[in-house]
């Protein structure tokens, strides 16, 4: 059955059945590998995409409740301002380590930003905490999600 | 050659443990595999018969040319540098680079780094034990120092100057008397053409020259995974590509009877579907090819949906039998009796326990946890009709992978490509080689290129785990508060006598050494699950149970952690450590350990903590391994319901006189921290039925966001040779949450995971 979404500004055509997560549509189907699959059950954040700006867990989502939505992609969003702050921001501090979370992590940011320019440490806390990073990179995506919204880097939660 | 495969790969320890050669001792290994890596190579330069996708050396065209395997410069001053090691997010595919570009004295700005295809010409290729920065810090400094000799040989000629007045700055060699330049760039095609220079007596740069050797590199490829380009094994796409899904026996060591493969087959977009059979009954233990069913689809959820309606029937030769709290009964009985075995003995101990002014007993226990990377195993394989075989996998061990294939499928190494993809997360797991073989194995029977993808259930639960373990200590005090007598009965696992991989204790393990009546004696748990090496080996699980312990006869002989510490290490000395199944180790300098253990009480200002407020404690430890030496203190409280809230976390390490890329170091480190952190508060893999009962992120757990405090990492430089950072992080903190949650509590952890309930005022 053929559906079309509009992914990163485009429309796309893909031929699955509607059961088909969001997931492996833009990853298997349009060759869009940025957005990962780390649980398939929503608990890892991996493969994190904004469904109208909203961060949304492309491996529970059917392709067939997409409907209208506006999908974008870590390939696609680096063309908004935060998008693009956020990754110079990853770049700077050299977030990553083997980086297979990263996309995920970088999606979960620029929503953060886009809804809170200014996080506190605890905004952080809640808009971060359903992405796993194997690697623990945290303190490093705290510092640069902070950097992105022009904060200091410094960590001063309470010791 | 010989010393580049010190390692014994069926002891299935490279992800650590064992320090492969000493420090010291090592030095002329490290030469040798200088020659080999580079010396050898260099000799073959204008045989042009390296596997490296550059151009063939050809003077005067418009061609890059390749100096040696690991460095091509093309006409435009672009040098383009082999990183020999897979990159698993330890950093090698920008570490590696960053020797050989030092040394070649290359502008960083202009390097271009590729991942090598395996090959004996690069010397070892592995990402384990954190040994890329020990085995390589001096040949790839050599192989790049060799390029710049070339360069500067092949000005010196075009001037018909001598060599000694020339010199380099970044890419550009400068006549000293004339002031004329050339750059590498037009110079590389002429210097390819030149004798190799001989690795040995190249003299390298004094470090206070460094130009990209200890700055702030970023990694090499984090821009294109930002941009999501396909850089992942999972990423791999060939054209005609099926994608399958391996299911396998959920009791390990099961073998397939039947199953319902019509039904599969008639499932949409199924391909094929097929019994597989393993190899021999090892292979379970040793991730080799075991039984299962394949099935082959032209999508992957179409795999996942035909998954669902798999119905396998298992013989029942295997170990249902076994379970965790079949384990722990089994545990306290065997703690009962004299160990099986003995791993070590000084003086009498039972003397020294009669004569002791204190003694303390305690038992200690840890359960097996899972890798779980966050990329799924994974690997993509394609069977030609010609009998080669060409495969893409996400793996720290390409040779493993390449050797079972070549085993299960009868097909000669030399037949079989392997790349080295990015890898998403390693941690040890990827130093097995069982998805490479299914990979392999399935698509020769589907006749066609196959990318196998295991989904979060298969990963969790075919593992080869972190063995758990129970510690029975036993440590008899003096007068004065001095440990005299120290025991453990380490109640293990194994399969018949032999220990299970990585469930192993070595005799050298502190406190052994240090205390002058000492017995570490050991007893085995039969077990049919397979285990294996998991960032830091050994040192994952022993530093808990040790430094938790040591901990504890402070307490009780009235010390501060920190003071009966260093009273134990001593002065200032090199002890030598014995050789491990037949291979040398690097001494244990107390210096070092003291050094880090006094850094981090300063950083940490431990010896204030008893200004701290009531409910909130400090706790510290120390642990060597891999060459590093940490000490971390952790500051932590409980919430009302027991749960562990951890403020800071203060670490100070010493690992050698060079941090290559801090960047990556501070990074390493922290993420190390965290990981031990999170083992300590979610981790344990459980058994029942002889099966593993979790299946996902929600019953084993990684540390989140919230959950990750605030960390200062401290190095200190010492005048030893430069080692590595993935691993020896990891063990100090799961102690000193341990020890500072008693201050803050008054209840000891003697348990992993940290249970809450245990942990809640009453």
């Amino acid at each position: 059955m053929a559906f079309t979404i509009t992914v990163n500004g485009k429309k796309r055509v893909a031929d699955v059945t509607p059961d088909t997560p969001l997931l492996w549509v833009l990853r298997d189907e349009l060759d869009l590998k940025g957005t990962k699959f780390g649980c398939g059950m929503s608990f890892c954040g991996a493969c994190t995409v904004h469904l109208d700006g909203v961060p949304t867990r492309s491996c529970i989502t059917p392709v067939s409740r997409v409907g209208n939505a506006s999908v974008v992609t870590i390939e696609g969003v680096g063309d908004s301002e935060v998008g693009k702050r956020v990754k110079t921001a990853w770049l700077a501090l050299d977030v990553m380590q083997c980086g297979y979370c990263q996309s995920g992590q970088v999606m979960a940011a620029t929503a953060l930003l886009t809804r809170t320019p200014k996080p506190t440490d605890q905004d952080i806390d809640e808009a971060m905490s359903g992405n796993l990073c194997r690697c623990a990179t945290y303190t490093r995506i705290r510092a640069a999600i902070k950097q992105a919204a022009g904060l200091s880097t410094d960590d001063t939660r309470e010791v | 050659m010989a010393s580049l495969n010190a390692y014994d790969p069926s002891a299935g320890t490279r992800a650590g443990g064992e320090p492969i050669a000493a420090t010291q001792l090592s030095r002329r290994a490290f030469l040798t595999t200088g020659l080999a890596a580079g010396g050898g190579l260099l000799l073959t330069l204008n045989v042009g018969c390296t596997p490296s996708a550059s151009q063939p050396v050809s003077v005067g065209s418009n061609a890059a040319a390749e100096l040696n395997p690991f460095i091509t410069i093309a006409p435009d001053g672009i040098v383009t540098i082999v990183a020999k090691n897979p990159e698993i997010g330890q950093g090698m595919k920008t570490t590696l680079p960053m020797l050989i570009a030092e040394e070649l004295d290359a502008d960083w700005v202009n390097v271009r780094t590729r991942e090598a295809l395996l090959n004996p010409i690069y010397g070892d290729q592995f990402a384990g034990g954190s040994m890329s920065t020990p085995l390589n810090w001096e040949p790839m400094r050599r192989v790049g120092a060799a390029g710049r000799q070339m360069l500067i040989a092949a000005a010196a000629k075009t001037w018909e100057a001598p060599v000694a007045e020339c010199e380099t700055s970044q890419g550009i060699v400068r006549h000293r008397p004339s002031g004329r330049t050339l750059s590498y760039g037009a110079l590389a095609a002429k210097a390819a053409t030149l004798p190799a220079p001989d690795l040995p007596s190249i003299t390298l740069k004094d470090p206070k020259d460094y130009r990209i050797i200890g700055k702030f590199t970023g990694g090499v490829d984090s821009a294109r995974v930002l941009e999501g380009q396909p850089l992942f094994g999972i990423d791999t796409v060939l054209p005609g590509m099926l994608y399958a899904t391996y299911e396998k026996a959920p009791v390990f060591g099961s073998r397939v009877v039947s199953a319902n493969l019509a039904a599969v087959k008639a499932m949409p977009g199924v391909r094929d579907a097929f019994i597989v059979h393993g190899s021999d009954p090892q292979a379970v233990f040793e991730l080799g090819l075991v039984d299962g069913v394949a099935i082959v689809a032209d999508s992957w959820w179409q795999a996942q949906k035909a998954l669902d309606k798999l119905q396998i029937v298992w013989d029942r030769r295997s170990t249902p039998g076994q379970s965790t709290s079949e384990f722990e009964r089994q545990a306290a009985q065997l703690s009962r009796h004299k160990p099986q075995s003995m791993v070590r003995r000084d003086g009498d101990v039972d003397k020294a326990f009669s004569r002791a002014h204190k003694v303390l007993e305690a038992a200690y226990a840890y359960p097996f946890i899972a890798h779980v990377d966050l990329e799924p195993q994974n690997c993509t394989a394609h069977c030609k009709r010609d009998g080669s075989i060409e495969i893409w996998a996400p793996t720290q061990d390409p040779d493993r992978g390449r050797e079972l294939v070549a085993k299960a499928l009868g097909v000669s190494a030399s037949r079989i490509t392997v790349h080295m993809t990015r890898v998403g997360g390693g941690f040890g797991r990827r130093l097995q080689g069982d998805y490479v073989v299914e990979a392999a194995m399935i698509s020769k029977l589907a006749g066609r290129p196959v990318k196998l993808l295991t989904n979060r259930r298969q990963d969790i639960q075919h593992d080869a785990y972190r063995p758990g373990g129970f510690h029975y200590f036993k440590a008899g005090l003096t007068a004065e508060g001095r440990l005299d007598a120290f025991r453990d009965h380490f109640v293990t696992f194994g399969q018949g006598n032999t220990v299970a991989r990585s469930a192993d204790l070595s005799a050298a393990h502190f406190p052994a050494g240090f205390v002058p009546s000492l017995e570490y004696g050991q007893s085995l748990i039969e077990l049919g699950v397979p285990t294996g090496p998991l960032r830091n080996p050994g040192g994952n699980a022993l530093a808990f149970a040790f430094e938790s312990f040591i901990d504890e006869v402070a307490h009780a002989a009235g010390r501060d952690p920190l003071d009966l510490r260093l009273d134990l290490y001593g002065p200032p000395r090199v002890m030598p450590v014995p050789s491990r199944r037949g291979r040398p180790q690097p001494p244990f300098d107390t210096g070092r350990a003291r050094g880090v253990l006094e850094l981090v009480a300063e950083k940490s200002a431990w010896r204030n903590r008893k200004e701290l407020p009531r409910g909130t404690g400090m706790g510290l430890a120390f642990y060597y391994s891999h060459y590093g030496y940490f000490a971390e203190v952790v500051k932590a409280s409980v919430a009302a319901d027991g749960t562990p809230k951890v403020h800071k976390i203060w670490a100070a390490g010493d690992v050698g006189r060079q941090i290559i890329n801090p960047a990556g170091a501070y990074n390493q480190a922290q993420g190390a921290i965290l990981d031990g952190l999170g083992a300590a508060l979610h981790q344990a893999i459980t058994i029942e039925g002889g099966r593993v009962v979790q299946e996902n992120f929600n019953t084993f757990g990684l540390l989140r966001m919230r959950e990750a405090p605030p960390i200062e990492v401290h190095f200190r430089i010492t005048d030893n040779p430069p080692t590595g950072l993935g691993e020896p992080p990891l063990p100090p903190v799961l102690p000193a949450l341990c020890n500072a949650l008693y201050v803050a509590t008054g209840k000891r952890v003697r348990k992993l995971p940290i249970d809450p309930k245990e942990l809640r005022s009453a």
